[in-house]
């Protein structure tokens, strides 16, 4: 519980650090920021629909998979378009340090265990997620098509965090 | 024969002002799907063919709760279907539960 509360800390921590920076992130940040988080998602949904038996989280893994990377794929053709290459930075390393940590962590737990742990862990991650697009990525975009994409993801993102809320409320 | 064409005229008058299924005409509807929500539900009658557009890139399904349709749309696909029943159905997305509708179909 309280290594949960550690990385869920750590990804807020992670997504923060963009926030509290004095500049902005540009679009070629923000795009490699939002393309990081939706991979991450995508390695959590793979490795539920690897360890889960329970049909309700295989069920919303396979949404999560196939939602990501339907967008992500929206994401590389947008920036094949604008030609723009997405550019590491802090806030997707940190994002990615501290996915790792949490998928060593669900690797070590079985059965209900797990689908609790993942379910919990898919609440807080898009929360966080959400919480950045809104107040960080979203306002910063300067292109467009960029910022209506974010848009886009925002409200399927939303929607997953309900998804994920109500069955955090029926894994026990 | 007046008096027979007459009585034959008020009677196809008289179908075609009190109705009946065989005098209603289908109507088509398109309900969108866009940003993760469906549009519109327009008024229905009873043979009425609703045409499912999803515009989004996710896949959804259109699920009605009592099982009576359950429609696949994978991004950007259309699908049509005749209303069968009269009354209520709540349908929602499959894989987005918190997408949801009603259909209120009149006779």
């Amino acid at each position: 519980m309280f290594k949960r509360l550690l990385t869920a800390t750590a990804m807020a921590a992670a997504l923060a650090t963009a926030a509290l920076a004095a500049d902005k992130p540009t679009d070629p940040q923000i795009a490699h920021i939002a393309y990081t988080a939706g991979e991450i998602d995508i390695a959590a949904a793979k490795q539920a629909l690897k360890m889960s038996k329970n049909a309700e989280v295989r069920q919303f893994a396979e949404t999560m998979e196939r939602d990501h990377t339907a967008v992500n794929q929206e994401a590389l053709a947008l920036l094949k378009k604008l030609k723009v290459k997405p550019e590491d930075n802090d806030t997707s390393k940190s994002l990615s340090s501290a996915a790792k940590t949490e998928l060593e962590k669900l690797s070590k737990l079985h059965g209900a265990a797990f689908d609790k742990a993942y379910v919990d862990n898919e609440v807080a991650y898009h929360k966080q997620v959400n919480g950045a697009l809104e107040t960080l990525l979203i306002p910063s975009a300067q292109n467009g098509e960029l910022k209506s994409l974010l848009e886009t993801g925002l409200k399927l993102f939303k929607e997953h965090q309900t998804h994920a809320e109500h069955l955090s409320s029926m894994v026990k | 024969m007046r008096p027979l064409l007459r009585i034959l005229t008020a009677l196809v008058f008289a179908g075609l002002v009190l109705g009946g299924p065989a005098s209603a005409v289908a109507a088509n509807h398109d309900i969108i799907i866009a940003q993760m929500q469906f549009g519109a539900v327009p008024p229905l009658h009873v043979g009425d063919v609703i045409t499912w557009r999803n515009d989004d890139i996710f896949r959804h399904s259109v699920t009605a709760r009592d099982k009576s349709f359950d429609i696949d749309l994978p991004p950007k696909a259309q699908k049509s279907m005749t209303v069968k029943q009269a009354g209520k159905v709540d349908f929602y997305c499959r894989f987005h539960p918190m997408m949801t509708g009603t259909l209120d179909v009149q006779p």
